[in-house]
């Protein structure tokens, strides 16, 4: 019995192994293929080494053309909502002036970059979305944040009745992934592309009633 | 003097395409800008430069590069280009254009390859490849992309480059598809071509080599890559390293029908 159990064990093996030749690697050897040729193909270059190759549980989750399950997708939001950073102080607003300067640049973060302090760093903002009227060069990528504040009804950033859409705005720049699991966005807080004054400049950019955003 | 004077006027058009030109699409005025250049590619020069290259004994061994097969059989140039990457069966490997320029330079010529792969773009032998790659994809120029799948290998590294594709990494979080996953996309007026299906003739794949009008460079794929990967945010990809043979493959069967216009002009 227990031979006769081997034997067509074995058989089956067989048979897998020659549909495996047949069908060549199977999705999952690809998968595991890829990362390490991944791994093999770059080197360190300046600021930029290796080791931004390892990914975190949204990377890996998000490197397809298909969505995470849902279950997955919820986690990286929890995730990222439990380590939001809330500015300190409860000071949320900054000066939009400085928000327009760092939304229109687009640098930072590159093997040709001399460094990753933040203050060397653009938001990128204009890159992929429409903010201000007057700049016509702007990405498609992200959806058109002009009227940003304006649309939400903010007349004031103090007021209370501003509250909730201040805090989304903040979390959005801050770690984008709270909201959407694969969103296209940098998590600009999280992964320290910018300081917490920065974003406090974006945020100005975005929610100022005087912001050329909102006119 | 005349390439500066199509430059001049061609900056003068896209200038005067004024705001709601501009608002709507940089492509026509670089479109019309490409027309104007029509007789006068810059990338001619190296086309010019590469024939020469190819022709001439060099290296070590003081051989041309004439016997070297690109995938038709040696010497066969017209056709080689829009069928690469594609598998070699003397090297066992997937290789795209450069990386089989650099086996034929080593093989026949005596080169050390892995020392040309680690010169920097545009240096040493490294501006031998830039001007061998525009006259080599310039013999299949108006040809469509013909990359084959028949070998197993071939047909792994497509897998393999579609992993790629959508691999996410670096601090800001981006892959190729970041960029080049949706349609009719742009990053400030830059139209981003969609890579993951054909974007159509002389798009995309099939538009590279190009000669860079902003930077005055002669680009190769493998640069073409090289700078995406930089504006990624990602680590540094080895020149001919496996992850650009393997998205050249996902590219170029994905286009598979384009009809190629490199070496091409670009903004």
């Amino acid at each position: 019995m227990q031979t006769r159990h081997a034997t067509v064990l074995a058989l089956i093996a067989a048979a897998g192994l020659v549909v495996g030749c047949a069908t060549g690697p199977t999705p999952a050897d690809l998968d595991k293929q890829a990362l390490a040729m991944i791994q093999a193909s770059f080197r360190d270059q300046g600021i930029a080494k290796v080791d931004r190759l390892k990914q975190d549980l949204g990377q890996a989750a998000c490197s397809s053309a298909d969505a995470p399950p849902e279950a997955v997708a919820k986690q990286i939001e929890a995730e990222a909502l439990a380590t939001m950073r809330w500015p300190q102080g409860g000071q949320y607003i900054g000066d939009w002036r400085e928000g327009e300067k760092l939304a229109q640049n687009g640098r930072g973060m590159t093997w040709t970059d001399a460094t990753a302090d933040t203050k060397a760093n653009g938001a990128q903002c204009y890159n992929c979305h429409q903010v201000s009227k007057a700049e016509i060069s702007f990405g498609t990528i992200g959806p058109s944040l002009y009227n940003y504040g304006k649309i939400r009804g903010v007349k004031d950033v103090a007021d209370p009745a501003s509250a909730a859409i201040v805090q989304y705005t903040w979390g959005k720049l801050w770690n984008s992934k709270a909201y959407a699991a694969c969103s296209n966005m940098p998590r600009f807080g999280h992964a320290q592309l910018l300081s917490e004054q920065q974003i406090r400049d974006v945020m100005a950019l975005l929610l100022d009633p005087k912001s050329p955003v909102n006119q | 003097m005349r390439l500066i004077a199509f430059g001049l006027a061609a900056a003068a058009a896209l200038a005067g395409a004024g705001h709601a030109a501009a608002e709507k699409s940089a492509a026509d005025g670089i479109a019309e800008y490409r027309k104007m250049l029509e007789d006068g590619n810059p990338a001619e020069l190296f086309e010019a430069k590469g024939e020469d290259l190819w022709k001439t004994p060099r290296g070590p061994k003081k051989v041309s590069l004439q016997q070297c097969n690109l995938g038709l059989g040696p010497g066969v140039v017209k056709g080689a280009w829009v069928q690469m990457p594609r598998w070699f069966a003397d090297t066992g490997r997937v290789q795209d254009l450069e990386s089989r320029l650099l086996t034929c330079m080593e093989s026949l010529q005596g080169f050390n390859a892995a020392e040309i792969a680690k010169t920097g773009f545009d240096k040493g032998e490294q501006a031998t490849l830039a001007a061998l790659a525009a006259w080599i994809s310039g013999e299949s120029k108006g040809r469509k992309l013909a990359l084959p799948q028949a070998h197993a290998e071939e047909r792994r590294f497509y897998e393999l480059g579609k992993r790629a594709f959508f691999f996410r990494g670096g601090p800001m979080d981006f892959s190729c598809a970041s960029c080049h996953g949706e349609e009719g996309k742009r990053i400030r007026l830059q139209d981003l071509p969609k890579l993951t299906q054909n974007p159509g003739d002389g798009i995309g794949f099939a538009a590279w080599p190009a000669y860079r009008v902003s930077s005055g460079e002669m680009w190769s794929m493998q640069r073409r890559l090289n700078d995406c990967y930089r504006q990624q945010r990602f680590p540094y990809p080895g020149f001919a390293s496996d992850v650009t043979i393997a998205l050249g493959v996902y590219m170029g069967v994905n286009a598979v029908g384009a009809a190629s216009i490199a070496p091409a002009l670009k903004r």
